[in-house]
């Protein structure tokens, strides 16, 4: 393979440039209310379609298995709450399944 | 809080990105060996685009010998959704030093952004990048991991490790939405969204997620009327 420097360095520029421009010009900066709300939103539509994406695109042996994995994570942290035992119950859930 | 435990808090709430990051960084590590990168390339694709899926899709076109700017073009739009997270950060940023805005913005990644956006109080420059730098090093030195090792972690393993990041973002999603009906609605409003996109097909793949961020949270300024959400942070 030829040098990958270019294209590593053009796919660095279009990835930073939209995680920097936005805190530039925004932070530090009243907003009208309406696009407040509308980014104060954002985490929890981000979330809901990560999940969804993460779910419906993983390869097909292994729908179930992440399913399931997110099954639990949800029920634990409903139940229990706290991020690291609800990971390590969805670890440990998709690796019994898996072997 | 001091800045100490602030950096503490961060490296603390790290760990399962970690946990998720290093054995995706090195399938990532040991895919850009077989496309027979060097070690210092695979190396800078981590360092530098630090953006999971972007730096998988990029090895599988150029196996596959698409050009140069298409694979450019594709990692923006793939990448484009990161607009939205970083201004919805910016939001909740107040009185920060803008010295750091470029390490901060260089550190947004699905993940981080997860974390961080939804922790209560304010967020501070030394929680958000102790908890950017620790995902980043994760993912560097996952990547060299599997480069040198040349062998991913056992198929099983790996996923189970990899189910890690979706099982963080249902672990913190569900607290709100326990708090909140707003945030259930959102949140399922979002994900039939995304379905309906993926069927459909009406953009191209790299649009959807960015597509459906933005229709699900006008959807919901149009629903709620009010400002309830922004009491809880």
């Amino acid at each position: 393979m030829k040098n990958a420097l270019p294209l590593i360095i053009g796919m660095m520029t279009v990835t930073y440039l939209p995680r920097l421009l936005p805190m530039l010009v925004l932070s530090d900066r009243p907003l009208p209310p309406l696009l407040r709300r509308f980014f104060l939103y954002i985490p929890y539509t981000a979330l809901g379609a990560l999940i969804i994406r993460g779910i419906i695109e993983s390869p097909s042996d292994r729908l179930i298995s992440t399913l399931a994995g997110v099954i639990v994570a949800a029920a634990v942290s409903w139940l229990r709450g706290g991020l690291v035992p609800s990971v390590a119950a969805a670890i440990l859930a998709v690796f019994f399944l898996l072997s | 809080m001091n800045q100490r435990s602030q950096g503490k808090e961060g490296l603390i709430a790290a760990i399962p990105i970690v946990v998720g990051y290093f054995p995706v960084a090195m399938a990532f590590g040991m895919l850009a060996k077989t496309v027979d990168l060097s070690l210092w390339d695979s190396c800078w694709f981590s360092l530098m685009v630090f953006a999971g899926a972007s730096q998988f899709m990029a090895l599988d076109l150029m196996k596959a010998g698409i050009s140069f700017w298409d694979i450019i073009l594709a990692t923006f739009l793939l990448n484009l959704r990161h607009l939205m997270m970083s201004a919805s950060l910016a939001v909740r940023l107040k009185e920060l030093k803008r010295t750091w805005i470029p390490f901060i913005a260089f550190g947004i990644t699905d993940e981080s952004f997860a974390v961080a956006s939804l922790k209560r109080g304010t967020l501070t420059v030394p929680y958000l990048l102790t908890l950017q730098t620790t995902a980043y090093l994760a993912w560097a030195g996952g990547t060299l991991a599997g480069y040198w090792i040349g062998a991913a972690l056992p198929a099983a393993v790996q996923s189970s490790l990899g189910i890690g990041l979706y099982a963080m973002f249902t672990a913190i999603l569900v607290p709100e939405i326990k708090k909140s009906a707003h945030v259930l609605c959102l949140s399922l409003l979002a994900g039939l969204i995304y379905i309906a996109l993926t069927y459909l097909a009406l953009f191209a793949a790299g649009w959807n997620l960015i597509a459906t961020i933005i229709l699900s949270s006008l959807a919901g300024l149009v629903i709620f009327n009010d400002n309830k959400l922004e009491v809880t942070q």
